[in-house]
């Protein structure tokens, strides 16, 4: 490919974001719409003993209230599993309203439907439930004599221990050994747009305009949920705002809408407040992990035993998978990864961006710096000397790339020359430190095959279409890029349209596998839509093509033209005007390698930090990030920084604010808003790049590996590396608050 | 959204009869914090009367070098006003500290002084709590405190008091006029925040219908060097797990006046007068500055996550006082 793939070309859609033209969920506007509130539980272990709804049904514009007392039961209780399969993927096994047990704070006891959202809101705050409560599990701490080990995690489809060799005696029999433990507070997404769902029934045919990153998914699960035939359920959403995994299955609230609109028998808006969103779309679970890791004095790792012990929900063995990359990423022939769960009382946790790697590498990372510290041995070097050449099972990767990244960043950085030295350097009352962690991230393909539509009229114009979805990360821009140099044409010539279920199917854009297999798609499309017309044309004796080799001829500016005499040729237009077509289509397909492919499948980087630490306040400043990556093929250098640079400050605010505690005794959240819940403001944000290394790879889809999550792996990690290399103190906990970096009392300075 | 009614008035007089006569009513100044609140159901008022079209936002001279600054005064004004930013740094960077931008630009003087505390529980609607609901109970006692005071708790709410403003003008003796039914007042602001005591839910002296109308800064020469230092999780928009409002005077290397005032540990914006008293007459010396912070946190109650703070409000305090003897800077 050439032309529009590859260039940092604008946003597509970045001129109706920036002047208000692009319509969010809960902006679409409809005769009659009617608008839904949430009322969530407000203990989070018990039962329903009575609600009494009758203040709220006279308050003034109320039309109905549900509760599990009128709200029909649901028809089929979905299987969890991840929305990239393409299956029904609710994001817990259970939903709510259909008894009176209570499992977790803010499950949905009631829904309020009145004539505007105030009325909803204010009328929820009427429902009075009275409850029986009972005893309730939230922490770990609470939770951590019941213990147990996952046998598979997300719904069955990733076993919950993996192991190789024998990591006990290979640790016992090391020359140097590492046994660390780690703690990390709950993580909530925070999308900028909160979830939002607008149902609308016409005949019995159910629309959806649905803040959600898989469009497919919504549809697949409320139609399983409601017994509705497939055909009957349209889900509907052109622009999301922010997923992060948040809108990544399909919660109770998408269903819920779907039910009260159903009871009113006019359109309803359902739209989650901030609080509701911290209790409706699950989170990032608390965790502790324990690595041991054993290595030779010469810093050859030679066993890593990695334990995760996290909390789940009463229904669910839910666990970020914390340990796919730690088992591949350094040769090392003794592993053992375990993941142990606690039933708690909250929700099924889910995917929040990196999930599981980006607290899974944060330990690894952060322990292999304190192992090159031990050895005296530079952080680099340590990463380059222990560096997998295949995959565990000895695959050759599909794509590397790690040295290169560890190289270039360390160049870029000015990481040569590092004094490993501690609490070395000094500005003013700041320690200053540099800290690096290496970075990958699974390739996921698990989706089934991605669909896309390609149409070009006699005018010269195209429309592409697949069933995806716009929340953020620039695939309506790298679609039409893909298509405008698939079908020879000027991306100006290129719609590209989306986000409609009555479009060929993609899956939800999890993963970071969104770009890959939809542009795959695109271009497959896209492609046969191209070869028609050329074949077309080489068959017509109208044609100045006529009789050539199919493979001889080019298309450029809507040209197809013979490669080796460029003017000989006509316009797509010219042909299909001789041929009376008002325009041609064409559909395409991409289907995943299959599980087995015999090769090791990660995307790898590199990230790099310099801190500033004031040890007596216990405060972070971070002054730089660099981090450089191998995403595969880059489609648009512009969107994929703004990915990965998104990723790197993800990554800040993990290691630096993010955080959210469970209050055992009420079994909510301590922080439930933007106030309480700290993310990094543009104060925080230093000076911050993202490089690439070319990787070419055969394997992924248009050799696109993912740019959605491999920003945030390892950025935690560098920055905590960073804040031991100037203070001298190793903080094996997450978020690093004040209280845990400021120096003890009678600490030298 | 509750339903309630709305009314605009023009002078202070028909501001304070309008609320007067209303029970249940409340001023609408800025609206940063009331409307908030109001949102979340913990205050709920029946009638909002809008204060904003009253003249209250002038910054004047006082007689002797005092300054008056209007209740309706927008932070982000005061803190560029020149009169503000050249006799009183401490406070114009106390307000430029606070908040974030649009938040300063829509808040008023008299409103900062009455915002509520942001302890969860509180604010919730949900936690049992003496502040919102006398008697229920305290849930930050033995709840989730990393951000709660330190001083001046008690066993019924150990909530910190938000304001950085605020703690400026506590270290320069500022007043508080006030315009209500009984007519007018002059309140010292020290006398102005109430400890929690086992009335919590009091907040201030201030009677039903009773307006801020200006707020008073008494001449302090000490004050032309003053500084104010934040320290908080992040760079901004957020409170602080500790302030400090610190002005020396120095003379021949002793300590000849000290102004010390401390937020984010506090119930309520925390005049350090014990520091001060240590200070006066000491050597302005980093012993000094320890042994005046050691003095003033020894009355410090903390709990399970808060405890941090006392290790980090010395710190904070000499750093503080080390800058003010050099004169300021921050």
């Amino acid at each position: 490919m050439s032309g529009a793939v590859g260039r940092p070309v604008d946003r597509v859609d970045g001129h109706a974001k920036v002047t208000g033209g692009a319509r969010y969920t809960a902006e679409i506007a409809l005769p009659g719409l009617a608008y839904a509130a949430i009322v969530g539980a407000g203990v989070p272990s018990g039962r329903v003993v009575t609600i009494d709804a009758a203040p709220a049904r006279a308050a003034s514009g109320v039309l109905a209230v549900l509760t599990h007392e009128n709200l029909p039961k649901v028809a089929a209780r979905p299987r969890l599993l991840p929305s990239l399969l393409g299956a029904p993927a609710p994001g817990q096994s259970f939903f709510p309203m259909q008894d009176e047990v209570v499992h977790y704070f803010g499950q949905p006891v009631a829904v309020v439907v009145a004539e505007s959202h105030e009325q909803a809101q204010y009328a929820a705050s009427l429902v009075e439930v009275a409850y029986a409560r009972t005893p309730s599990v939230t922490t770990i701490d609470e939770g951590r004599g019941g213990a147990y080990e996952a046998e598979r995690l997300f719904g069955g489809l990733m076993p919950g221990r993996e192991e190789r060799g024998d990591a006990e005696t290979a640790l016992a029999e090391a020359e140097v050994r590492l046994d660390l433990s780690y703690r990390f507070a709950a993580n909530n997404h925070n999308t900028l747009e909160p979830p939002a769902t607008t149902a609308v029934w016409e005949e019995g045919r159910l629309t959806l305009y649905d803040s959600t990153m898989g469009i497919r998914a919504s549809q697949l699960t409320v139609a399983q949920l409601l017994g509705l035939p497939l055909s009957d359920v349209r889900v509907v959403t052109h622009f999301v705002g922010g997923g992060f995994g948040a809108k990544a299955m399909t919660w109770p609230h998408v269903t819920l809408a779907a039910m009260a609109a159903r009871h009113v028998g006019r359109p309803v808006r359902l739209a989650l407040t901030r609080p509701q969103t911290y209790t409706s779309h699950g989170h990032r679970e608390e965790q502790e992990h324990e690595l041991s890791l054993g290595a030779t004095r010469d810093g050859r790792v030679t066993a890593l035993r990695h334990h995760k012990l996290s909390i789940t929900s009463p229904f669910d063995d839910w666990a970020e998978p914390a340990t796919g990359v730690s088992s591949q990423l350094y040769a090392c022939d003794h592993y053992q990864g375990v993941h142990r769960l606690i039933r708690g009382n909250t929700m099924t946790p889910t995917f929040t961006r990196g999930p599981g790697e980006t607290v899974g590498v944060f330990v690894l990372e952060t322990a292999m710096d304190e192992l090159a510290h031990e050895l005296g041995i530079d952080p680099v070097e340590l990463r380059l000397r222990n560096r997998a050449a295949t995959d565990p099972r000895g695959n050759p990767w599909s794509s590397d790339g790690l040295a290169d990244c560890l190289r270039l960043g360390a160049e870029r950085f000015g990481w040569h020359g590092r004094d490993p030295g501690t609490r070395a350097r000094r500005d003013g009352d700041w320690l200053i430190g540099t800290g690096m962690a290496a970075a990958a991230y699974p390739v996921a393909f698990f989706m089934p095959a991605q669909r896309a539509r390609a149409r070009v009229y006699e005018d010269g114009g195209a429309v592409v279409q697949a069933g995806t979805q716009e929340f953020g990360t620039g695939m309506l821009t790298v679609a039409t890029q893909v298509a405008a140099d698939a079908l020879g044409l000027p991306m100006e010539a290129v719609r590209f349209e989306a986000g409609d279920t009555d479009l060929p199917n993609t899956s939800a854009a999890v993963g970071s596998a969104g770009s890959g297999m939809v542009s795959a798609a695109v271009h497959a499309a896209a492609t046969a839509l191209r070869d028609q017309l050329v074949a077309l044309a080489v068959a017509d004796r109208g044609s100045p093509l006529y009789g050539a080799d199919p493979a001889a001829v080019n298309v450029r500016e809507g040209r197809m033209l013979l490669r080796d005499r460029p003017e000989t040729g006509e316009a797509y237009g010219e042909l299909m005007r001789r041929n009376r077509l008002a325009d041609a289509e064409a559909t395409g397909s991409w289907s995943p390698p299959p599980l087995d492919t015999p090769h090791g499948l990660l995307t790898f980087g590199a990230q790099f930090a310099e801190v500033a630490v004031d040890p007596e306040l216990g405060l972070v400043r971070v002054r730089r990030m660099l981090g450089v990556f191998a995403p595969g093929r880059v489609l648009n250098p512009k969107l994929a920084r703004s990915q990965l640079t998104g990723g790197m400050l993800w990554g800040l605010g993990q290691a630096l604010l993010e955080g959210n505690r469970m209050d055992p005794r009420h079994g909510r959240w301590g922080a439930a808003n933007l106030g309480e819940y700290l993310v990094a403001v543009n104060a925080d944000v230093p000076e911050i790049t993202a490089e690439f290394v070319e990787v070419a790879d055969d394997v992924v889809p248009l050799g696109i590996k993912g740019v959605g999550e491999i920003g945030q792996v390892g950025a935690a990690a560098a920055i905590a590396n960073a804040v031991f290399h100037a203070t001298g103190r190793r903080i094996r906990e997450l978020p690093l608050a004040a209280e845990l970096v400021m120096d003890p009392p009678g600490t030298p300075a | 959204m509750r339903p309630l009614a709305y009314a605009r008035v023009s002078t202070v007089e028909e501001a304070v009869e309008t609320v007067t006569a209303a029970p249940g009513s409340a001023f609408l100044a800025g609206g940063t914090t009331e409307v908030d609140l109001i949102r979340l159901g913990i205050a709920r008022p029946g009638l909002l009367v809008d204060i904003n079209d009253l003249p209250l936002t002038g910054v004047e001279d006082l007689p002797g070098g005092g300054l008056l600054i209007g209740a309706l005064a927008r932070m982000s004004d005061v803190a560029r006003a020149p009169e503000v930013a050249g006799r009183y740094p401490g406070v114009s960077r106390a307000l430029l500290l606070g908040a974030s931008q649009q938040l300063r630009n829509m808040a008023s003087m008299g409103g900062n002084l009455c915002q509520r505390v942001r302890c969860a529980y509180f604010r919730d609607g949900l936690s049992p709590c003496n502040k919102r609901e006398p008697g229920t109970g305290c849930s930050a006692l033995d709840g989730l405190n990393r951000g709660h005071a330190i001083l001046g708790t008690s066993e019924h709410c150990i909530a910190t008091h938000p304001s950085d403003v605020a703690v400026a003008l506590a270290a320069f003796d500022a007043v508080v006029r006030t315009s209500g039914p009984g007519g007018a007042r002059r309140i010292p602001i020290d006398d102005f925040y109430l400890l929690p005591g086992d009335t919590p839910e009091r907040e201030n002296p201030l009677a039903h219908g009773e307006l801020i109308t200006a707020i008073e800064l008494p001449p302090a020469g000490i004050a032309r060097r003053s500084i104010y230092l934040k320290f908080r999780d992040r760079e901004s928009y957020e409170f602080a797990l500790v302030s400090v409002c610190a002005a020396l005077s120095v003379r021949d290397g002793i300590v000849a006046e000290a102004r010390l005032a401390l937020g984010g540990v506090g119930t309520k914006p925390w005049r350090a007068r014990h520091a001060e008293a240590r200070l006066t007459g000491a050597p302005a010396t980093a012993e000094s500055y320890a042994a005046a912070a050691a003095a003033e946190l020894a009355g410090a109650a903390v709990r399970r996550h808060n405890a941090f703070k006392v290790e980090l409000a010395r710190r904070a305090i000499v750093r503080g006082l080390t800058l003010a003897a050099r004169g300021g800077a921050r």
